[in-house]
């Protein structure tokens, strides 16, 4: 028994919640998750299929990796070709094409890239390495960017003058936002992202519910959090209410957690963000304020030569990310991109839809 | 396989592993023998069958809970020729030493090694060293290959799998994989997780001699639990359904593989077996394995169904069914 | 990504704390969570502690699904 964990993997609770669903849920019920973590939560524990017919999951651009865009990986690319850099990153980033290598590839080749489980690995090897420049890629959503946002606090606290970011950070909501101001998904509602919202609180997505009529459950990870999220969704649905409620009371709190919003305000500003498949969404993305500078890579190293971008031919990532099609429906799917050859980063990140419904799901539609 | 360079990928055991075999070795090495791709060759020399394995060792650090690379590189191969169904008879070790490394060290090594050749009950015959100059390998490789005999009456290999098969799994996974990685990122365990590294030699004779009809015999090394059923599947075409609530896992490699983002399904093993045997004897085999003292938390997970589709699936522990798929790049490297 | 595992604050020195995660224990900063206390449940993410786990409604939660999937679907 592991705490707070076992106990949200009983079978009887679990199938109890599905004979529940099956028994209330009667209209078309599409819900959109916006969390790698949740697909793959999803996915492993073969909820996808568990579900009736009506209730339809939709897996978006909740990977913060696959959503990062061919330009961003680029220029973390470009960076190597400095003297004496060290790149430093979270492992998920290693294997992601950009639009002609990737980090593991570079790696391969001789470049001194390094997987870290922290930031502040990366400062220890900064401090370790003075003669170096440390550069960290940083990607990832509002569940990260505190802890990349504390490493420039302390690198500078420390003096650690060789320590940078280059940034790719994203925020959710707006995303969100421009998902249904698209309006290609008919969507009945959101599983919203657990630990995203245990950071910004369950406040920021209050518009959905109240300009858009779409119901908002925030969800945890396990099986049984995910099963009463779905079934609190479809009682919305077939109550015609659209709210935002917490089911994952245990982390979440409306508020968040201000000090981690504090300390993320405290070194980032708003800045527009250019999602793989969506495009550029105002206000979408972050940049580091003009105080610690000396820590942003992209003004450290603003010259550096970046290849023209382009996409990979017939990768269909972008209308995965939408959830504008399942990943089976790409033509690329299970033949030409697969875990080991993969074309976009759909497939590679650990996180990515695709990925997930090849590893756990049925390659093709049951 | 696309890549023009080596990826560390190419050696984690998985589904590219398996590409750069496929489309490298297999296309120069064009022995039916080698094609079938078991984990040792089972070969004719006159009118007896031999097995005939070869592992090289690389595994970073040399010295972990519950083991060494001397000890692995003895029971990695004695296992590869027991799980061919052979009586593991004689060992070769070859050693690449790079210069520097303390002879201390090198002391614990053989001692490990010897200690295990002693248990498994299979000689060290004959051998190698090389020393190479500082930087141009990391303190020490071992290479080991080893020969055995194989009855008449032996069937065994991943091809053989049938339908209406119970598959058997001799113990908890992950233990070894995890074990290296504690010691490697310096992770502090309540109750340390310890490399499983030991022969299975007895445990294989044991099963053997209990008269079950055993198909199939693998251990679960690089690439874990999950390459293992998906080779079975995929060498014998058929359809492995495991559930999961009988896969035994401890709770410090639970825990380690949530914080590390890990699976513990692919998480290598080094003194497990999985058994494809008879539905009728699954009982008869459980009960040889768990009288060995590294099997005592044997299950049957599973079953195996002919199909024209390959593949492996859980029924999971909230009863909702998945597939199991092969690990494909490099998980953790350097594990053995 | 938001990969945060839940795990139990086993020593506390200032702002850093030992945090038992499933029987690994791991050295984790408590910048986001100062008020945490030796005993009580973090969830980790990278390095860091970004909220204590509330029992209270960890219980209340369990206590709502028994009652909602106890007796007949009727």
């Amino acid at each position: 028994m592991v705490r707070f964990l076992s106990e949200y993997r009983d079978k009887d609770l679990a199938q109890g919640i599905l004979k529940r669903i099956e028994k209330i849920s009667k209209k078309p019920a599409n819900f959109m998750e916006v969390c790698g973590t949740h697909t793959v939560a999803i996915s492993k524990n073969g909820i996808r299929h568990a579900l009736p017919e009506n209730v339809q999951l939709i897996s978006g651009p909740g990977c913060p990796v696959c959503v990062t865009a061919n330009v961003d990986i680029d220029k973390m690319l470009a960076v190597l070709s400095l003297p004496d850099v060290i790149v430093t990153t979270f492992g998920d980033m290693m294997k992601v094409p950009g639009s002609y290598s990737s980090l593991s590839k570079e790696r391969a080749k001789g470049a001194d890239v390094r997987v870290v489980y922290s930031t502040l690995d990366a400062i220890e090897i900064a401090k370790n390495n003075p003669e170096k420049k440390v550069v960290f890629f940083g990607v990832g959503f509002e569940t990260t960017t505190p802890t990349i946002a504390e490493s420039i606090i302390e690198a500078k606290e420390k003096n650690i003058k060789n320590y940078s970011i280059l940034g790719a950070h994203k925020v959710v909501p707006p995303a969100m936002k421009a998902l249904l101001d698209l309006g290609e998904v008919d969507l009945h509602g959101f599983l919203c992202p657990g630990h995203v919202s245990m950071v910004i609180g369950s406040k920021p997505y209050e518009f959905i519910a109240r300009d858009y009529h779409i119901p908002c459950v925030i969800a945890g990870f396990e099986p049984l959090d995910i099963l009463e999220s779905i079934y609190m969704l479809i009682k919305q649905v077939e109550d015609g209410r659209s709210e935002v409620e917490v089911q994952y009371k245990r982390a979440v709190k409306p508020d968040g957690n201000p000090v981690a919003v504090g300390v993320m305000n405290q070194v980032f500003e708003p800045a527009d963000a250019d999602w793989r498949g969506i495009g550029v969404i105002p206000g979408s993305g972050l940049k580091i304020r003009d105080e610690y500078a000396d820590f942003d890579a992209a003004r450290l190293f603003p010259d550096i030569e970046v290849p023209p971008t382009r996409e990979h031919k017939g990768c269909r990532c972008g209308d995965v990310l939408r959830g504008l099609i399942f990943p089976y429906e790409c033509a690329l799917f299970g033949k030409v991109c697969t875990p080991t050859e993969p074309v976009g980063p759909c497939m590679v990140s650990s996180e990515g839809s695709c990925a997930a419904y090849y590893r756990y799901d049925e390659r093709v539609k049951a | 396989m696309k890549d023009d360079r080596i990826l560390l990928a190419h050696g984690s055991g998985g589904a590219v592993s398996h590409s750069l075999i496929s489309d490298f070795f297999l296309k120069v090495f064009t022995d039916p023998t080698l094609k079938r791709l078991d984990d040792s060759a089972v070969l004719e020399l006159g009118s007896d069958r031999v097995a005939f394995t070869t592992d090289s060792y690389v595994v970073k650090p040399l010295f972990f809970p519950g083991g060494d690379i001397g000890r692995l590189a003895v029971c990695g191969t004695v296992n590869d020729l027991a799980m061919s169904g052979a009586e593991p008879k004689f060992i070769s070790v070859g050693f690449v030493i790079e210069e520097g490394l303390e002879v201390s060290e090198l002391e614990k090594i053989l001692k490990s090694m010897a200690e295990a050749c002693e248990e498994a009950g299979v000689p060290v015959v004959t051998g190698d060293t090389k020393v190479v100059d500082r930087g141009s390998a990391d303190q020490i490789f071992i290479n080991t290959a080893g020969v055995g005999y194989i009855k008449d009456d032996i069937d065994i290999s991943g091809s053989n799998v049938k339908d209406g098969d119970a598959i058997l799994l001799s113990g908890s996974i992950g233990d070894h994989g995890i074990a290296v990685m504690s010691k490697r990122e310096g992770l502090a365990f309540g109750t340390p997780v310890i490399s499983d590294c030991a022969p299975l030699n007895g445990m294989v004779k044991a099963v053997l001699d209990s008269g079950a009809e055993v198909h199939a015999l693998r251990d679960p090394t690089r690439g874990g639990l999950a390459s293992t059923l998906n080779e079975f599947a995929e060498q014998s075409g058929v359809a492995i359904t495991i559930d999961e609530s009988k896969v035994p896992i401890s709770e410090g490699v639970l825990g380690a593989c949530e914080m590390l983002g890990l699976d513990p399904y692919q998480v290598a093993n080094e003194g497990k077996l999985v058994a494809a045997v008879a539905g009728k004897d699954a009982d008869r085999a459980l009960e040889a394995i768990r009288a060995n003292k590294y099997g005592k938390d044997a299950q049957i997970i599973g079953t195996a169904k002919q199909t024209d589709r390959p593949k492996v699936f859980v029924s999971t522990a909230i009863g909702t069914t998945r597939i199991l798929d092969m690990l494909s790049g490099e998980q953790l490297p350097r594990i053995c | 990504m938001c990969l945060s595992v839940p795990g139990k604050v086993v020593e506390k020195k200032g702002l850093a704390a030992d945090v038992d995660v499933g029987g690994t224990i791991r050295k984790i900063s408590l910048k986001f969570v100062p008020e945490a206390k030796v005993g009580e449940y973090v969830l980790v993410h990278t390095g860091f502690a970004m909220q204590i786990v509330d029992e209270e409604e960890a219980n209340e939660m369990m206590k709502l699904l028994k009652e909602l999937t106890d007796g007949p679907v009727s």
